[in-house]
């Protein structure tokens, strides 16, 4: 059961230190900055972090690097022209790194929602970043053997929820939403707007409701939508 | 040393590039050069862009009221969507991408192959920050992977070369290189007896020269 929270904050519940966060988002589109903002103020800190990249600017994840909330971040592309908090703290040994190509790291996200064990992929064997990992050959062509990657909670930026916790997102904010949502323990997401359940077309459904634990909507329009009025603010059923 | 002349401009080559594209192909461009290819793709040729961030049918870059931050490029640049667009999530966009669903990647390179192993995504240097984003999956995923790249250094050292020096972004993955002075194929596909790289066409330059510039011995695509 989904609930909708009031606040980002309690949205977030309680993230112990060392915790697995997975963060959604390809640079600014679909990262989840409320959310991320709230974590900040929750204050853990030795988190992992996955997210594709490590920051850009001062804000969101760039601030929660800034801070040292992280001791480790797996991503496939970290180093950007505005990483400057992320260079800083890699170039002084504060946060360690594991860089995975970044179809690995969607593929790896979404096995561990999938209840994989481990897969065979083409990318990366030969390079660097496959070197210690074990291969294989199968049919003539050769795969390195990658593992899934789970995490204790997930926070993710959809467009528009309803009380059911059915998500639709927005254009290429899409990105790593719906595998991280269904990748953690626990998944958290921050939307423009919660509908009443039935407001969205089932058809249309990106993310079932099923891998959404907390929403809350944050920005502009927190508003439920008028009309049917069966809808509240309250937690839906705990 | 032969001076050069006649050598093609960075639209020049896309245009080329463009050309070989095939009508009704799903496509994507990596970021630097090879974006600009999609200047030169006729309107009416069916061509559908992929954007690894998770979009097919995307359109030129968005200007003014048209940029969207929920709308980008791989390069996080703000982009429009055409008539018949879609998108996905990551693990779909790149299983599209390894599943060999693409028809055509153009990708930069910092060095090439003659086996038409690739590096693109680290110069080695002991104090960079590494970053690999989508590369590796490009390299190896789509049906055919074509380099773009100019074929010298600014020092004029050869890019194309026996064997990379540089971190490896994937082996035996490139099928084609465009560039300002020659297109040449690459890889294993070669017959018995064949040499490795075969030259299509050259720019400003003949065969010889080609060799001389490359240092390598290089066959004829056509024969």
């Amino acid at each position: 059961m989904t609930r909708i929270s009031e606040t980002a904050l309690e949205a977030l519940g309680e993230i112990p230190d060392g915790s697995t966060v997975m963060i959604g988002g390809f640079g600014s589109a679909g990262q989840p900055v409320e959310l991320i903002d709230a974590l900040v103020e929750a204050g853990p800190t030795g988190l992992t972090v996955v997210s594709n990249n490590a920051g850009n600017g001062d804000l969101g994840l760039a601030h929660l690097v800034e801070l040292g909330r992280i001791r480790k971040i797996v991503c496939s592309f970290p180093r950007q022209a505005d990483s400057w908090h992320f260079d800083a703290k890699y170039r002084a040994g504060e946060i360690e790194l594991e860089l995975v190509p970044q179809g690995n790291l969607a593929e790896r996200i979404r096995a561990a929602g999938a209840g994989i064990g481990a897969f065979y992929t083409p990318t990366g064997y030969g390079t660097p970043l496959a070197e210690g990992k074990e291969t294989r050959e199968i049919d003539g062509k050769n795969y390195v053997l990658e593992y899934p990657i789970h995490a204790d909670v997930a926070l993710v930026k959809a467009h528009r929820a309803d009380t059911a916790g059915n998500l639709v997102y927005r254009k290429t904010a899409r990105n790593f939403g719906p595998i991280m949502a269904a990748a953690a323990r626990r998944t958290v997401v921050q939307v423009s707007e919660v509908v009443p359940a039935g407001s969205i077309d089932p058809e249309a459904v990106v993310t079932p409701g099923i891998y959404v634990d907390t929403v809350v909507a944050v920005g502009g329009s927190t508003a439920l939508r008028q009309g049917t009025g069966e809808a509240t603010w309250q937690e839906v059923a705990g | 040393m032969t001076a050069v002349g006649q050598h093609l401009s960075k639209d020049q080559l896309a245009a080329r590039v463009a050309r070989d594209i095939p009508a009704g192909a799903y496509v994507n461009l990596g970021i630097g050069l090879p974006t600009l290819v999609s200047d030169h793709l006729p309107a009416g040729r069916g061509i559908t862009l992929h954007t690894e961030n998770g979009m097919l049918g995307m359109g030129p870059a968005a200007t003014g009221a048209d940029v969207d931050p929920d709308l980008v490029n791989a390069g996080k640049v703000p982009v429009t969507e055409l008539s018949g667009a879609s998108y996905f999530h990551q693990a779909d966009s790149f299983a599209m991408m390894r599943g060999g669903h693409i028809d055509v990647c153009v990708l930069g390179a910092f060095e090439v192959s003659v086996s038409g192993d690739l590096a693109n995504w680290s110069t080695g240097a002991p104090d960079a920050i590494p970053a690999v984003g989508g590369a590796m999956d490009l390299a190896v995923g789509a049906r055919d992977t074509w380099v773009m790249m100019n074929l010298l250094t600014k020092g004029g050292a050869p890019k194309l070369v026996e064997r990379c020096a540089l971190p490896l972004t994937g082996v035996a993955c490139v099928s084609r290189v465009y560039s300002d002075l020659a297109v040449v194929d690459v890889g294993p596909d070669a017959g018995p007896g064949q040499h490795l790289a075969r030259v299509v066409e050259t720019f400003g330059v003949t065969h010889a020269e080609l060799e001389d510039l490359l240092g390598l011995e290089l066959g004829r695509a056509d024969g």
